[in-house]
């Protein structure tokens, strides 16, 4: 929602035609100049709104969702625009706001739950992993669970214990769920958008140190293209990872707050005269084991780059993945880049955990390019 | 404001003020359970007089008609006869586990017939002869035990949740199923089951919260069978009652005598007129017994004294339910004999069905975890398929 800003003369009802004829002529210059720019909330909350506007079936709860707007703004001016029975904050229970979702999935609503935060998701977990995981399976087809569960997750905020955790692999290690992080503003409207038209249910995963990341994008052409594909039955994000920018060296892998470190990494590397593609995985479940292993059968060389521990992680798939699909490709053994195996650290700590641009081009360092 | 009992489809919905001045007593004394258990029928099968049976002012319960109660009986029959058939068929080794809820069919009788056609139900692991009592087919229902697939009916066609064993899990999904009821401005009614152990879970306490905050029309069903699985009673709560737990959250709570088949069908049936008027949720616990193990793999003689279970052989439901109606000339010999062969037939018919071997399809692992098949699922399930083929071949 754009903030309303009164000036002093509009105040006055002082505004002169020549101030007019300068707004029209700033929005004529900015139409030329190509579309404006977004935040990452933004384009959440817009497919939010989008979503509800189109099916009444979708609900929205959680905490803080209704008045306040969500601690992140992602739900602002929903309960206002869409009344309180359409997106409304729940006691603080995140185990019942995931069992009512499931319920209310039982009974043909399609709800959006948010989880305030990564951590604050664990309690919920049971219902996750026992009942909204297996319902479709449990009923062998009968009951299928359209419920789209937002987690803010990851670090790079300088965020307290319990509000950084990369919780991705607990998900993608359910078989029944599917798992998506968005990395770029126009993939948050449009991810979201197909998650919600999932008969599936998802865990979308929204890095916390994106949300007030902007982009110029075309809200109006983001939700055209989607509804052209939602009605040819098609997706334009699920089980597609993104080619986030071309190379001929290497391949990073990354997804959600990882992919602007390794956009990054890349440009540095540019510099150095060596040419790194960056996968943006973006579907973590289903995997696109085609766009990926293309790509490193391609330059023969990877890593696989994220922020949570990488002892049987999300990056440790991938690495096998591609150590099984590509072996004969392959100049050197895939490497990783992921957090420590140690909790989340401190905020004056955390920069020592994270994936970093020279840990990334240090590990690149090492995919044996003098044999 | 018309939303009392017996006057139904209401236009406004009730709140706890308005069902207190309906009734005439205080909102404390309407939360509050009875001091005793409400028990209309005494353990020999007499009816009890009105002021003996445990009720308190606002809390009078109405004699179900003969046509309900006879409706019930039969059902209480059938029940006893299918626990009683599919323990045989577990030691049978025809089904891979059965929870039999022998001792307990009047709450299941009860569960079931207090619902609409639309009310929905959220059993556990015990509640089969519930679930049949709604209406499920018993082979489908026996699917999950004899260990064919996990679940074996479509839970919307029946408005029965599958059967839940992870402990009040599927309180939320009750909870979640009338919320969206209500949304849509529908007057569903929901009953969600669980035991006395199952009280002490966190989702237990997260459902009735939820469902008071939003006002919801759940019943919640406890059947405080007296054992987790050989936990006692008095190592999951030192309240005075299980009932007593629904004042915490704004909703009211009654204790009924669980082998009682009349006294179930009167609080429960007017639990349920309540929550469809929009009263809220409420509570009902009904004191009952597991007459036999917790499953074919328990041994309840580790943990309970054999003179326990003598005395509450003597507080049985069927027997109690037989004589009241023989007293009141409801039951003669031609009934009981129509209602014996209806049993009969139902327990033939699992007999019939268990005894076959149905083909189970190794692919079928593969087809219901999403929508479509993931590409890995794709793969993963072709890979089976090449398996099975060479199997086929070798033989």
């Amino acid at each position: 929602m754009s903030p309303h800003i009164t000036t002093s003369s509009e105040a006055n009802g002082n505004v002169s035609a020549a101030t007019a004829q300068a707004t029209v002529r700033a929005a004529e210059r900015a139409e030329a100049a190509g579309p404006k720019p977004v935040t990452f909330a933004k384009a959440l909350n817009t497919a939010l709104a989008d979503a509800m506007e189109a099916d009444a079936a979708v609900v929205l709860f959680g905490e803080d969702i209704g008045t306040l707007g969500g601690v992140f703004r992602i739900t602002d001016g929903l309960t206002a625009r869409f009344g309180e029975q359409r997106c409304f904050d729940t006691p603080l229970a995140e185990s019942g706001i995931a069992g009512m979702a499931i319920g209310m999935a039982i009974n043909g609503m399609r709800p959006v739950i948010e989880m305030q935060f990564d951590a604050f998701a664990y309690p919920a977990f049971e219902q996750i992993a026992s009942h909204l995981a297996k319902m479709r399976n449990r009923t062998r087809g009968a009951l299928d669970m359209p419920v789209v569960i937002r987690i803010p997750y990851a670090g790079g905020i300088g965020g307290v214990e319990h509000h950084c955790d990369s919780s991705e692999a607990y998900y993608a290690h359910t078989p029944g769920l599917k798992v998506m992080t968005p990395s770029t503003v126009a993939d948050a409207y449009t991810m979201m958008r197909e998650a919600i038209d999932s008969d599936d249910p998802i865990v979308f995963l929204e890095p916390k140190k994106l949300y007030f990341s902007k982009d110029p994008v075309d809200l109006d052409a983001l939700r055209a293209e989607h509804d052209a594909a939602a009605s040819a039955g098609g997706h334009l994000t699920e089980g597609r990872a993104a080619i986030a920018r071309p190379g001929t060296d290497a391949t990073l892998i990354a997804y959600g707050p990882s992919v602007s470190t390794a956009l990054a990494a890349a440009e540095a590397a540019a510099q150095e005269g060596r040419s790194l593609e960056v996968i943006d995985v973006r579907s973590i479940v289903p995997f696109d084991d085609e766009t990926v292993s293309a790509s490193v059968r391609k330059t023969g060389r990877a890593v696989v780059i994220a922020e949570a521990p990488g002892f049987a992680s999300v990056a440790s798939e991938i690495t096998a993945r591609v150590q099984e699909r590509c072996f004969h490709s392959l100049a050197a053994p895939v490497l990783r880049v992921t957090g420590f195996d140690v909790p989340f650290p401190s905020p004056k700590l955390e920069h020592y955990f994270l994936p970093s641009v020279d840990r990334i081009l240090d590990t690149v360092d090492l995919l044996q390019w003098e044999d | 404001m018309s939303a009392v009992p017996g006057e139904q489809h209401a236009t406004e919905a009730a709140d706890l003020d308005t069902v207190c001045r309906h009734f005439g007593i205080s909102v404390e004394d309407y939360l509050l359970p009875s001091r005793g258990q409400i028990q209309i029928v005494d353990e020999t099968g007499k009816l009890r007089p009105a002021e003996d049976q445990g009720t308190e002012p606002g809390h009078e319960y109405p004699l179900p008609d003969d046509d309900t109660l006879m409706k019930a009986y039969e059902q209480l029959v059938i029940g006893r006869r299918v626990n009683d058939q599919n323990s045989a068929l577990v030691r049978q080794g025809r089904m891979a586990v059965y929870p039999s809820s022998h001792g307990q069919e009047a709450c299941q009788v009860a569960a079931a017939l207090c619902l609409g056609a639309d009310d929905w139900m959220f059993p556990t692991y015990r509640d089969s002869v519930a679930v049949m009592a709604k209406g499920v087919d018993p082979l489908e229902t026996m699917i999950l035990f004899r260990g064919d697939w996990h679940g074996g009916y479509d839970p919307r066609k029946y408005k029965v949740g599958i059967q839940s064993t992870p402990l009040t899990t599927q309180l939320l999904h009750a909870v979640g199923v009338a919320h969206a009821a209500k949304l849509r401005g529908e007057d569903t009614v929901v009953l969600a089951m669980c035991g006395d152990g199952a009280t002490s879970e966190g989702d237990f306490h997260e459902a009735l919260n939820f469902a008071a905050v939003f006002n919801l029309p759940v019943i919640f069903f406890v059947q405080n069978n007296q054992y987790a699985i050989s936990v006692p009673l008095a190592q999951q709560s030192v309240a005075p009652s299980l009932a007593h737990k629904a004042v915490g959250y704004g909703m009211a709570g009654e204790r009924v005598d669980g082998n009682d088949l009349v006294a179930l069908m009167a609080v429960l049936g007017r639990a349920v007129e309540l929550a469809r008027t929009g009263a809220g949720p409420l509570l009902v616990e009904a004191h009952t017994y597991r007459m036999q193990a917790h499953t074919n793999a328990d041994d309840a003689t580790r943990y309970r004294q054999d003179a326990e279970v003598q005395a509450w052989q003597a507080k049985d439901p069927l027997n109690r339910m037989t004589a009241y109606l023989q007293g009141k000339g409801l039951l003669d010999d031609p009934a009981s004999e129509r209602i014996a062969a209806h049993a009969e037939e139902t327990a033939k018919a699992l007999r019939d069905g268990l005894n076959q071997d149905p083909e189970v399809d190794p692919l079928e692992l593969f087809q219901h975890v999403y929508a479509h098949q993931t590409p890995q699922l794709v793969e993963q399930a072709a890979l089976l398929a090449d398996e099975l083929s060479r199997e086929g071949d070798a033989k």
